[in-house]
């Protein structure tokens, strides 16, 4: 299991991509660079709006312009398009239901930059905002094929982007598809329900746990509001011993919490296990220390099936495929961040 | 110098109009924003009825009942910027900040034939869009503007969109003066200079009150017209109760954004309202004798 690594997978493909929409332009808050725009920026400087560190002022702005029949899409990193300026983002864009996309990067604990730089609850805030679409993506096809989703929703759209070396893990040709979950494998004792980054993490142990004959349904999750493909009921209907979720994110309000309302929903009578960030912040390291640390990797993932099992597997760390390390100091990002 | 005389005449008409009809509500409703309707009478109604070149409507328009919220993808969403008439782009558009003046807003509509006469009738109103803090579905309000400050960086936003589609109509924003306590009124203020926003105008009620009381035990802002200044904004600074400084004001050609600090009074044409100093952003009468009063105030006002 190894993957192409694409690199700085947005940035020329947002280019192309922008050329015959003339009505799409780009806000960016003082992180131009580092949200792979620097680029498009100088190919479209006509449609690129600088509008410094000042988010509250930004997001009204792009409700402005979305009002006047433009498209803006606002780059930054994810914190500051929910944190600060939630009111901002609420009513003068969410409420009126006005197409702006924010396309919010280092989402969970992809970053060294730490807590203030972590967006770790920001799909439970973005799921009780009326209106909004929320997508996550898991890999540089989605990264690429996220903005003909987003183009065609009418109305809000919070995007968790990736940047920098990203894995290709979906073919270039099976793009990403509105509210429509990847079913990775199909089995009846485990449903494993993935989003994100968590996906590649995942499948890191998948094929062992199923080499050690547990059967999984696994199902990666790119659109996590609206949460109402068939295919998510379907796969939680069939797991016999239990469901388990990876989100890059706390585990209260987010993936985990969205299967939970529809388990609870239908009367799904299986337990459901959270991976993620259990209730807590986290702090500044890299994606793979803090993965451990905080039991959000394929360990975590070997010991919740175990503990869905009843038994022990007998899986040996040394066994799950390594961990793809980003270097902290890559050259595809403009800093160590 | 413009012949102001003619022009005056009808806003100071609607002005008196605007006054009364608050009043007379507030009377009927134990309860209203009259000081906010004594301070800004004149702003308001220099704007409706001699600043802002709007497309006329045939008819005054009745409100509509409340026809649900902005969803994804439903556009027959009509907001109340259809009070302003059909937009164009050189029409101005008039986008009010401070959401709590609706009912001087709506007043200064009806004055002005753009809501139909009957409009105050439905004002808090279960199922109405005349509502106590207008929102978008509003008459006179096409955003969303009761969590204060946010309106000056939507109109930024649209006086941009209007740029860039080489739109020749102005973009003025109605503001209060607390609304310079928060700080994304600064971000905003920045930003319509850096992106030379110069159609772009801004009128304030600097009526120096606020929900606590006078604004300088809260928090205060002056000096004012230095801070705006120092953003790179054109400002002239008149009082908020001389029509003829307020429309030789506006017709300021800048090639920067331009704001009016309009400095008012808020008792100004209701002195009976000092009585209640100095917290007067909401009236709500305290005992019949109170009301007698002020019903008396009105009967003077009509005469």
């Amino acid at each position: 299991m190894s993957y192409e690594i694409v690199v700085r997978p947005h940035q020329q493909n947002f280019i192309d991509w922008s050329t015959d929409k003339p009505k799409v332009l780009v806000l960016s808050a003082d992180l131009t660079n580092s949200c792979e725009v620097a680029k498009w920026r100088d190919t479209y400087p006509d449609r690129f709006f600088s509008m410094g560190m000042a988010e509250q002022n930004m997001l009204g702005f792009a409700a402005g312009l979305a009002r006047e029949g433009f498209e803006p899409w606002l780059h930054t990193f994810s914190v500051f398009l929910y944190r600060r300026p939630l009111d901002q983002l609420q009513m003068s864009v969410a409420y009126p239901s006005l197409k702006v996309r924010l396309v919010g990067f280092l989402p969970g604990i992809m970053t060294p930059g730490g807590v203030t730089h972590q967006a770790i609850e920001d799909i439970a805030i973005m799921r009780a905002i009326p209106n909004m679409t929320i997508l996550e993506v898991g890999d540089a096809t989605e990264a690429q094929s996220v903005l003909d989703v987003a183009h065609t929703i009418d109305g809000p759209v919070y995007i968790r982007q990736l940047r920098g070396e990203v894995s290709r893990i979906f073919p270039a040709d099976e793009p990403f598809i509105f509210n429509k979950a990847r079913i990775l494998s199909i089995g009846t004792d485990i449903t494993l329900i993935t989003s994100g980054v968590m996906t590649e993490e995942a499948l890191r142990v998948v094929p062992l746990l199923q080499e050690h004959g547990v059967t999984i349904s696994h199902l990666h999750i790119s659109t996590l509001k609206p949460f109402t493909d068939p295919a998510i009921i379907a796969a939680l209907s069939t797991a016999k011993h239990g469901v388990i979720t990876m989100e890059n994110h706390t585990i209260v309000g987010g993936l985990g919490s969205a299967v939970a309302e529809i388990m609870a929903e239908r009367g799904m009578g299986v337990p459901l296990q959270r991976i993620g960030l259990k209730d807590t912040y986290a702090h500044g390291a890299s994606q793979k220390f803090l993965m451990s640390e905080y039991e959000m990797d394929a360990a975590a993932l070997v010991r919740a099936v175990e503990t869905a099992l009843g038994r022990k597997l007998n899986i040996l760390e040394t066994e799950i495929h390594a961990q793809r390390a980003v270097d902290v100091h890559s050259s595809a990002k403009a800093e160590a961040l | 110098m413009s012949d102001y005389s003619a022009k005056i005449v009808e806003i100071e008409r609607v002005a008196k109009g605007i006054r009364r009809r608050v009043l007379e509500h507030s009377i009927a409703n134990n309860g209203g924003y009259m000081s906010q309707a004594c301070s800004s009478a004149e702003l308001l109604s220099s704007l409706y009825a001699g600043i802002l070149n709007f497309a006329p409507v045939a008819k005054p328009i009745a409100p509509p009942p409340f026809f649900g919220v902005p969803e994804i993808g439903v556009h027959t969403y009509v907001t109340g910027q259809q009070f302003h008439g059909e937009p164009g782009p050189n029409f101005d558009r008039l986008i009010s900040s401070p959401a709590h003046y609706a009912l001087v807003i709506y007043s200064a509509l009806i004055e002005t034939a753009r809501l139909r006469e009957d409009g105050l009738d439905h004002f808090n109103k279960d199922g109405s869009t005349v509502e106590l803090i207008g929102a978008e579905h509003s008459p006179g309000f096409e955003t969303t503007t009761g969590s204060l400050a946010q309106a000056l960086s939507q109109a930024g936003g649209i006086a941009l969109g209007r740029k860039l589609k080489g739109e020749q109509g102005r973009t003025w924003v109605f503001m209060s003066d607390g609304e310079f306590q928060e700080g994304q009124t600064y971000e905003a203020l920045q930003a319509c200079v850096f992106h030379g926003l110069d159609k772009l105008r801004v009128i304030v009620d600097v009526n120096m009150g606020q929900c606590d009381g006078p604004m300088e035990t809260v928090m205060g802002i002056e000096p004012l017209q230095d801070r705006i200044k120092a953003f790179g904004w054109e400002v002239s600074v008149v009082d908020g109760h001389d029509i003829k400084a307020i429309l030789a004001a506006s017709e300021k050609i800048t090639d920067v954004p331009h704001m009016i600090l309009c400095y008012t009074d808020p008792v100004r044409g209701l002195p009976l309202l000092a009585e209640r100093a100095p917290v007067l952003h909401y009236l709500r009468f305290t005992s019949a004798d109170e009301r007698a009063k002020y019903e008396a105030a009105y009967k003077e006002l009509i005469k």
